[in-house]
């Protein structure tokens, strides 16, 4: 912080502290040498003041030599010269009687951080190992840490490890933990002080008498061994039953991490373990400090997550405070989420109910999704609470309920009446784009069982000029031609001047293009359209069980005791995703909508069903796939593929085949592998967003793509199918795809042209498509000698083998292709 | 490992700034405040990160304890360290605060020298800290008989301190050695209570958490021994002689207690360091022994000119002889409400609309035992609907108990070794608090 008058503040500490008569009087010293202090930790550079200090540093006086020394070791990297003034007092002080002075030199010595000064420390630091006083030990041994971190690349003398190793059994047990923290600085690189058989029994035999930080420190260096035999496990598991159930929760917490990491072979025990840390964990949330609780409800979501009844007949303890801060209240609402049962949720929707109208925003949005997460069980009862809350006609709530009402009927489709006469008529109190955005998906749905969404999409509609979020836009769009297939007379006149908006006027790439799909696919004919818009109403994935399965303790064991599960939204992001539905994630974009947003946009977009006789009116160019199409095919996205599986899988099937010869379908046992090509040149024209917007439409996943107008031109896809045969059997597949374009003709051409609609963007998945693009090359090469077509080369492969499938897919991707070049 | 330590005022002052292992720079303070001042909520998260930096801190006595840190370090080590920190310094100084910390920084710099080595935690027990620690306390505040008249036990502003000097509880602990400050010891039972009672009256969560707290003024103490009442119990099943059992439900100790004479006679054997220390912790789940200390009956309508009217009656039913002190009602009431007028049953109550907190907090500063009170509160609401009815209540009571404890624990006796060198004063204190006491509508 800039002081105001700092050069006349030290230019008058220096006068005073040259000052003779100053310098004899010793409490005045003192208190010249205080001020100076003072104005340090205030911010104030003092640093003008070393050589006077320096001077000041030799004196009898310890309050004085202590106050000398915390300015020393502040400003001593500015100063490496006078520095060197100072070691020789300090090494006087280390043959001082008094073992306090000569444990504040050493320490001091070793805390000024001048690689200049290593020479003269090592002396004084080996004498110190040896002292009579543990004070002086303690110092020492840490000394040897700091020295060695000050010069890394200097090699490690054999004789100090030694030496720290035999002071493992000193008889201060804070020399002892010092040892252990020193060695494991110092052999660093050999991966830590080494942790064999005579060790860890002398460490765990001399737990009882270090203190608990000392305990803490043992307890997590002990989890690097490995007991030898099982006999050995339960005698050490055994020992530290005690600290397992301490009152100290920072002992408590190293122990249970000890046990788990030593039981990750035995599943069992480390359940058992969970239930005995119940007692101090509740404790520990009931604990004075604020902190502390939290630390404590953070680990207890950790352990529900393995042991989900761990807490079940605690649910009350969870309940939250008046006057507790929100971080903790919405930790506690998740909490009590998960602790629901039969016998209590009467109760615990009474009280979560209260938690709905707190004052703190935020706060009262965890209840009520809380209340909404509770309604996939218990449908009626939360239902009618957020009805309820629907009559408060706050703008927040009301936000907040049509969007976890959204979420709800998306696992809960049998909601789905309550919730329709429920919304109607609350637009006019949601302001945010978050909750319009849930308001219109709902509308879009369910438009033919509310009677009044026309009127409510043409206010929106209406307003559309001064609509700010992209998101709101797509979403109205997609409401309305939804609505319009299912009440045509009322909405064709809207969705017509919706369109002309978007495509005329509307700047947005994303809005515009997706306008644009729409337009062409109402071309197409209403049966079309109804066919590819239809959207499923509820989450296939998701069965009539909601409840989430026990993870192995394994899966967070490693985070826990760190300051991981306290970040916020550690752990809810992870409760999202084991829910196991695609929730419908409301994203607002920045003006600049970069590609990422768009991503994660699409991840969230509502699964779309398709048919592929929808798309069957499309060029003749695939004739032989549509012939043999019949069955009807429906792509999803779930489960959802990470680049890296992706990337693994595709490996893994190229390796198979790349030896064959490349031929139009090559069966393995279990997977298929196709190539197959379109004509569609222009293609690769098209910005990504709106080939990754279209692909969604249809439920394909693009994973990484090249930027428009590079060559080779290629995008990396997939989707699942499930292809009923029958009514009875029904099974899925997954398909890989690759999209290629080499066209060496068209390049020219393209190069005249100027760049549409590309943008600028960051793109945050530039490795991964860097790695797509190296893995891809032996690919290109037999794609150069086999083709030397125009069109776009499409590589698919199926796992496992379902050729209807794979071909009723290539004719979706084939006609989505068409679609988009036509466009351009 | 603690990479580096530093106080905060709240309005984002250096106090302290100690850097223990030189890896980052000194420009973290203004980072960690900007990161507070950036949130809008009411309180900063516990940890906070930028880059490779963790800060996790505490609050206490309007001071940010901040620790900085990295990602694999346990938080509840942090966190106890940080709260040993702010409870050695109260120990040191005599009291929490800016100015103390302020006045007394050279000895702050100097504990955190001998608590914390390269970021090791070295020790934090007052007894090995009391021989190095030279630097003396300043107080804070002049020492006066007067002031024992208008400063509370734990800060607040009670008439506890007419039976307790509790001023006594707020000096620092070395004063005892050189300024020849008298030789004291306190023992005090706190208790805090977290109840939800139903619009019904019934009690739907109850539960006590409370600790025994000694605090030690004496250069050198030997051995002590408290004694609890004979019928203490611990669980459910374990019930004890004839009379109203004094039943806890989990009971941990200091490590440092001795419990031999605990099962037969209920009979802490301690010695105390210098300062202060929690012997005792318990709990309670689920079970009140008396009848909750405050009732409520509440009449909420809305009269003809479409105000909110409530008509709140409070008992409370402790004993005639005590009285409960400081008792705040907080009755939320509907968004937008914007003039309050009230009719109170006695001239020291007071009732105010805070619109900020969208709540009406009626305030009693002594409450007697067996009493009843009764307030009407109008309020004007534009906008009044049959739904923002829904928004008034639940009342959250906060309150202090003096003498009093909710699961009925005493102390029997408290008696030092003979071999005490020089007298010392004993004293024996009961508070009850409320942590959250909230009454549904």
């Amino acid at each position: 912080m800039p002081y105001i008058g700092s050069e006349d503040t030290v230019r008058d500490l220096r006068r005073v502290l040259s000052n003779p008569n100053v310098q004899s009087d010793q409490l005045r010293y003192r208190n010249t040498i205080l001020k100076v202090i003072r104005a340090m930790s205030q911010g104030v550079d003092v640093s003008g003041l070393f050589s006077e200090m320096v001077k000041a540093c030799a004196t009898v006086d310890i309050v004085q030599k202590k106050l000398v020394y915390v300015f020393l070791c502040s400003y001593a990297t500015l100063n490496p010269e006078l520095s060197l003034l100072v070691i020789n007092t300090l090494r006087k002080d280390c043959q001082d009687p008094n073992p306090m002075v000569r444990s504040l030199a050493l320490r001091n010595m070793t805390n000024l951080r001048l690689p200049s000064l290593v020479e003269y420390v090592e002396q004084p630091l080996t004498a110190g190992l040896r002292d009579r006083a543990a004070c002086v030990r303690r110092v020492a041994v840490l000394g040897w840490a700091k020295l060695h971190n000050l010069q890394t690349n200097s090699e490690i003398d054999a004789a100090v490890v030694n030496e720290l190793y035999s002071l493992l059994r000193d008889p201060d047990p804070v020399v002892m933990v010092n040892c252990l923290r020193a060695l494991e600085e110092i052999l660093r690189e050999e991966g830590g002080v080494a942790i064999n058989k005579p060790i860890t029994h002398h460490l765990l035999n001399r737990l009882k008498e270090c203190d608990i930080w000392g305990q803490c420190e043992v307890l997590r260096i002990l989890q690097r061994y490995r007991p030898q035999s099982e006999d050995e496990l339960f005698n050490i598991l055994s020992l530290l039953d005690v600290s397992l159930i301490s009152p100290h929760p920072p002992v408590m917490a190293a122990t249970l991490s000890l046990f788990l990491s030593l039981c990750s072979g035995l599943p069992a025990v480390g359940l058992a373990a969970l239930e005995r840390v119940r007692g101090p964990l509740l404790a520990a949330c009931g604990n004075t400090s604020r902190e502390m609780q939290f630390t404590a409800l953070c680990h207890i979501q950790l352990l529900l997550r393995s042991l989900p009844g761990l807490m079940g007949e605690h649910y009350k303890r969870f309940f939250c405070g008046y006057a507790e801060p929100a971080y903790i209240k919405q930790r506690k609402i998740e909490v009590l989420v998960e602790l629901v049962n039969d016998d209590n949720v009467a109760i615990l929707l009474d009280e979560l109910r209260g938690y709905c109208t707190d004052v703190n925003i935020s706060t009262a949005h965890a209840a009520i999704s809380a209340i909404g997460r509770i309604g996939r069980s218990y449908s009626d009862k939360c239902l009618e609470i957020l009805t309820e809350l629907l009559g408060l006609k706050q703008e927040h709530i009301t936000s907040a309920v049509v969007q976890t009402m959204r979420d709800l009927v998306w696992v809960c489709p049998q909601c789905s009446r309550t919730v329709c006469s429920a919304v109607e008529g609350c637009e006019a109190e949601i302001q945010d784009s978050q909750g319009r955005h849930a308001l219109l998906w709902l509308l879009g749905v369910y438009g033919e069982q509310v009677s009044s969404v026309p009127y409510t999409l043409e206010v929106f509609i209406d307003g559309v000029r001064s609509e700010a979020s992209v998101g709101v836009k797509m979403e109205l769009l997609t409401a309305t031609v939804r609505l319009f297939l299912c009440r045509p007379a009322e909405t064709q006149d809207m969705l017509g001047r919706l369109l002309h908006y978007c495509i005329e006027e509307e700047t947005n790439m994303c809005v515009s293009d997706q306008a644009l799909l729409y337009y062409r696919l109402l071309h197409c004919g209403i049966e079309e359209t109804r066919k590819v818009l239809q959207c499923r109403r509820s989450d296939p994935s998701l069965g009539v069980l909601i409840g989430r399965p026990a993870e192995p303790i394994n899966q967070w064991s490693y985070i826990f005791n760190t300051l991981e599960p306290l970040r916020p939204g550690a752990i809810e992001t992870e409760s999202a995703t084991i829910g196991g539905s695609p929730e419908h994630m409301t994203f607002d974009p920045k003006p600049n909508n970069d590609l990422s947003d768009t991503l994660s946009y699409s991840f969230g977009k509502t699964v779309r069903s398709v048919t592929d006789t929808a798309l069957q009116c499309t060029d003749s160019s695939s004739d032989a796939l549509t012939a043999s199409v019949s069955a009807p095919l429906s792509l999803s996205l779930s489960p959802a593929l990470s680049p890296e599986e992706f990337e693994d899988l595709w490996l893994q099937q190229q390796a198979l085949h790349v030896e064959q010869g490349p031929e139009k379908i090559k069966a393995e046992e279990n997977y298929v592998y196709m190539e197959e090509h379109v004509q569609c040149p222009t293609i690769f024209r098209c910005s990504p967003q709106s080939l990754q917007a279209a692909m969604q439409l249809v439920n394909i996943q693009t994973l990484a793509f090249t930027p428009p107008h590079t060559l080779p031109w290629r995008v990396y896809l997939y989707t699942n199918t499930q292809n009923k045969h029958s009514a009875d059997t029904c099974h899925g597949t997954l398909i890989l795809g690759e999209l290629l374009y080499t066209g060496e003709e068209i390049q020219k051409k393209s190069k005249d042209e100027e760049n549409v609609g590309v943008e600028a963007r960051q793109d945050k998945r530039e490795e991964e498509r860097e790695e797509d693009t190296a893995e891809g090359r032996s690919e290109k090469e037999r794609v150069k000698k086999n083709t030397a077509e125009k069109g776009i080369k499409v590589t698919l492969k199926q796992q496992p083998r379902d050729e209807k499938a794979l071909k009723g897919f290539l004719s979706v991707l084939t006609t989505v292709l068409h679609a988009l070049s036509s466009e351009k | 490992m603690i990479s580096q330590v530093f106080i905060l005022s709240s309005q984002g002052d250096h106090l302290i700034y100690k850097d223990f292992r030189g890896e980052a720079g000194s420009d973290v303070v203004n980072l960690f405040y900007e990161k507070v001042t950036a949130l809008t909520g009411d309180q900063p998260p516990v940890v906070m990160r930028h880059k490779d930096v963790h800060f996790v801190h505490v609050r206490q006595g309007g001071l940010y304890w901040v620790a900085t840190t990295t990602a694999d370090t346990s938080p509840f080590t942090i966190i106890e360290f940080l709260n040993r920190l702010t409870a050695l310094v109260k120990d040191y100084c005599g009291s929490l605060s800016e100015r103390s910390v302020q006045m007394n920084f050279a000895l702050i710099y100097e504990l955190l020298d001998e608590v914390v080595d390269y970021g090791y935690i070295q020790t934090t027990s007052s007894d090995i800290l009391k021989n190095f620690i030279q630097t003396e306390a300043v107080s804070s505040k002049p020492f006066s008989l007067f002031d024992l008249s208008n400063v509370g036990l734990f800060g607040a502003e009670t008439q506890q301190s007419k039976v307790a000097p509790s001023s006594a509880a707020t000096r620092p602990i070395q004063s005892s050695r050189d300024q020849g400050g008298k030789s004291e010891i306190f023992v005090d039972v706190i208790e805090r209570m977290l109840v939800v009672i139903g619009s019904n009256g019934v009690l739907m969560k109850a539960d006590i958490e409370g600790e025994i707290k000694v605090k030690c003024y004496m250069p050198t103490c030997s051995e002590m021994r408290i004694g609890l009442n004979e019928e203490f119990s611990i669980g459910k099943s374990q019930l004890r002689g004839y009379g109203a059992a004094v039943r806890v439900d989990e009971c941990s100790f200091h490590q440092a207690v001795r419990l031999d004479e605990f099962d037969s006679l209920r009979i802490l054997r301690l010695c105390p360091s210098q300062g202060e220390q929690t012997v005792m912790q318990y709990q309670l789940s689920d079970d009140l022994p008396s009848a909750p200390p405050f009732r409520l009956f509440p009449t909420i309508e809305r009269d003809n000119g479409g105000r909110l009217l409530m008509y709140m009656k409070l008992r409370c039913d402790l004993p005639p002889k005590s009285a409960g002190i400081n008792v705040s009602a907080t009755i939320p009431v509907p968004k937008g409400s914007v003039s309050l007028s009230q009719e109170l049953s006695s001239p020291d109550q007071s009732a105010e609309l805070q619109p900020q907190s969208r709540a009406v907090v009626w305030k009693i500063p002594r409450f007697p035992g067996g009493t009843q009170l009764s307030a009407l509160f109008k309020l004007e609401v534009p906008g009044f609907s049959s739904a923002s009815m829904l928004e008034v209540g639940p009342v959250s009571l906060s309150f202090e108990l003096p003498k009093i404890t909710a699961t009925g624990l005493q102390i029997r006796f408290l008696r030092l070794s003979p071999f005490q060198p020089g007298p010392a004063q004993r004293w024996v204190r009961y508070v009850t608090h409320s942590d959250s006491y909230t009454i549904r509508i």
